[in-house]
């Protein structure tokens, strides 16, 4: 293969599921997507829609009693071959590498990512050396270098500071510079900034801008926040209950919804420049993964349900409604007739 | 909608001066005094029938301190909160615990987690039907009777009464709090952080719910939220609090259209929007003040881009403008839109 791929990671048809007391539960069926080098993609959906499942199945971080039951994730490194990240071994040096390497991971919450008897400086050092070949003086030259350059103030003599010692930002920031102290390609950033204050999260949100454009990184953002998602991403896919329900560029997704869900969501929103009017919202709630309903399995809650149609065989498949602009419902033509129907009406 | 026009000019809660420090002890066996976090400072406002104020601000700014002050969850370090209880002032900081009880049906309380705020081993009807209970309100077939119309009333249905909490998701586990807050008839409910953990497509369930409960029985509510869109949506006042007091209080309208402290103003920039043609523009360096460790001046000095030297050496009051609003700021008046940075 001479011509270089333009995407970093391609995830075909990932199955995850959980064996449980109560039986297999589908955490993650039948996921399709791309992430796109150098762009941020972020995949949206509330609690339980598998989001974090499928960015743990990346850096094959799914634990007992969970298992990826089937699929390929095709890592497309910048230099050397590109692989399945799935096909290798547990306890491999590829794999080994790979881990805080090329592929690195922040995680929700910054107090427990973070070990509490370690200082600051050992933590971010241990990831430099796991992975350069590096002394010990320069790789605490290094992570004073990366403290500075994600925003903490005298940098230096934080490296012997532990944790608790830090706001809730700040430790944010370590974990980040923890992540991407070896120069990865492609980031993971699972709910990054949803323990954080407003005020900090945007602050957390431009560094990470920030540093993706100067770095040339390809980010992974999982998020449940529809603002983060509008400011941040380039690329949005969109879950429910274990799948992909619609996918597209971030304003594409933001100002012309096809799916009924994400159609629901954004209207369910409060929003700063709405006047005080009832909300409009989504019936019901999200199944238990234990009981996803049969066919389409948003048709409980969609305003759009046709009995027989909506109801019956294999869940919708992802299907192109425009150019790159993909979603999965069997009757997204007729909706947006009927939505723009009603649009007129109004008028 | 001005509730300052209506004919009841009583408020049903007036907070003054209200206070709540916490001691800070030294290490070793004395455990001497040695400072006091200043959760909730010098905390006023009132609070008309049927109004919902919001209180917003980051984490340790003091605004759950301040709702559980106000309902003697925890006991005020000074200051007075004056109920008007059927036509009756009572100062509520000030009377016995044993009286306090008698008007606790009065004020009830919505917690933030749905999960932990609710005993795992009690049914439904259990945990609804307690406050009555407790208070010696019902019993008997009107027992059953109220909680099941109470059930009814926020969306749940009333033959789940004899299930447990865990076989209910999180939207449903906060309308068993709220029937449980109002099976007892109350005039003021403090909303802590009612709908921050539930997913968007059942928050705005909740809302909605809240808003209607509140149309249908004249409730008053005080809204605890760090979610200024949520806030914006549900409340008719608005006080924004920072490090334990309250900077700024207005209207919903002034204070979303027109802040004036640049605090206030600092945290609308920073909520980001679903649209992706307004980017994000805060411009806000720094980290939330520690209310253990205050500077001498104004709390938000060292983040804030007009300060002064008057900023950092005196605590600016809160102070009365127009339109009924109060803004504790030196340099807030005068200088907004023009020189205020957005």
């Amino acid at each position: 293969m001479l011509e270089k791929n333009k995407n970093i990671l391609d995830i075909k048809k990932l199955k995850v599921s959980f064996f449980t007391e109560e039986g297999e539960i589908r955490a993650v069926n039948d996921v399709n997507f791309s992430i796109p080098k150098g762009k941020v993609m972020a995949l949206v959906g509330e609690s339980g829609c598998g989001k974090s499942v499928t960015s743990y199945s990346i850096l094959r971080l799914i634990q007992k009693p969970g298992k990826i039951m089937d699929g390929e994730i095709t890592f497309h490194p910048s230099e050397g071959k590109s692989f399945d990240v799935l096909k290798l071994g547990e306890k491999s040096d590829m794999l080994y590498n790979l881990r805080g390497g090329k592929i690195s991971m922040i995680f929700q919450e910054p107090m427990t990512a973070l070990s509490p008897v370690h200082t600051v400086g050992n933590q971010i050092c241990e990831a430099i050396l796991n992975h350069q070949s590096m002394t010990k003086a320069e790789a605490r030259g290094k992570a004073a270098d990366m403290l500075a350059k994600v925003g903490i103030p005298g940098a230096k003599g934080r490296l012997d500071q532990y944790p608790f010692e830090m706001s809730g930002g700040m430790r944010q920031r370590v974990v980040i510079a923890m992540a991407i102290v070896c120069n990865p390609e492609l980031l993971i950033a699972d709910e990054p900034t949803t323990a954080l204050d407003v005020t900090i999260q945007a602050q957390i949100l431009k560094l990470m801008k920030e540093l993706q454009q100067e770095m040339d990184m390809s980010v992974l953002l999982i998020t449940h926040n529809l603002g983060v998602v509008a400011q941040v991403a380039d690329e949005v896919a969109v879950m429910y209950l274990g799948r992909i329900v619609e996918r597209s560029d971030v304003y594409t997704i933001m100002k012309n919804p096809r799916h009924p869900y994400t159609m629901g969501l954004l209207q369910s929103l409060p929003s700063l420049s709405m006047d005080k009017t009832k909300l409009p919202s989504i019936k019901g709630s999200v199944p238990s993964l234990t009981d996803i309903p049969e066919g389409c399995p948003f048709h409980p809650r969609c305003p759009y349900y046709k009995p027989e149609i909506c109801d019956t065989g294999t869940p919708p498949d992802l299907v192109s409604v425009a150019d790159n602009h993909d979603a999965a419902c069997v009757r997204v033509k007729e909706i947006q007739n009927e939505s723009s129907a009603k649009e007129e009406a109004c008028v | 909608m001005n509730i300052k026009q209506k004919d009841t000019p009583t408020p049903l809660l007036q907070v003054r001066g209200l206070c709540k420090y916490f001691p800070v002890y030294s290490k070793g066996f004395l455990r001497k005094q040695i400072g006091v976090v200043k959760a909730s400072d010098n905390i006023n406002f009132n609070l008309m029938p049927g109004e919902t104020l919001g209180l917003v601000g980051e984490s340790g700014s003091g605004k759950t301190t301040t709702g559980r002050s106000i309902l003697r969850a925890i006991k005020p370090s000074a200051g007075e909160v004056i109920l008007n209880y059927k036509n009756n002032p009572i100062d509520l900081t000030k009377i016995h615990h044993k009286d306090l009880k008698k008007l606790r049906p009065y004020m009830q309380m919505i917690f933030q987690d749905p999960f932990s705020s609710l005993n795992p081993r009690m049914t439904v009807r259990d945990i609804v039907a307690e406050p009555l209970i407790i208070h010696k309100m019902a019993k008997g077939s009107e027992l059953e009777d109220r909680v099941s119309r109470m059930m009814k009333k926020v969306g749940l249905k009333p033959e789940h009464r004899t299930r447990y909490p865990h076989a209910f998701s999180g939207g449903q586990r906060q309308r068993i709090g709220i029937a449980r807050a109002l099976i007892m008839n109350p005039a003021l409910i403090v909303c802590d952080e009612a709908v921050s953990a539930l997913d968007v497509s059942v928050q705005a369930q909740v809302i909605n719910l809240l808003q209607d409960l509140q149309q249908e029985l004249g409730l008053t509510y005080i809204f605890i939220a760090h979610d200024l869109s949520v806030v914006k949506h549900i409340c008719d006042r608005v006080a924004v609090m920072y490090a334990g007091k309250i900077i700024e209080i207005a209207s919903t309208n002034d204070i979303f259209d027109n802040p004036m402290h640049p605090y206030t103003k600092a945290l609308l920039s920073a909520v980001p929007s679903p649209d992706p043609d307004q980017p994000m523009n805060m411009s806000l360096s720094g980290e939330v003040a520690d209310p253990g460790n205050l500077p001498p001046g104004c709390a938000f000095a060292p983040r804030c881009e007009l300060r002064s030297d008057e900023c950092e050496q005196r605590i600016p009051d809160l102070e009365q403008k127009p339109n009924g609003r109060y803004v504790a700021c030196h340099r807030g008046t005068g200088l907004r839109d023009s020189v205020i940075p957005g």
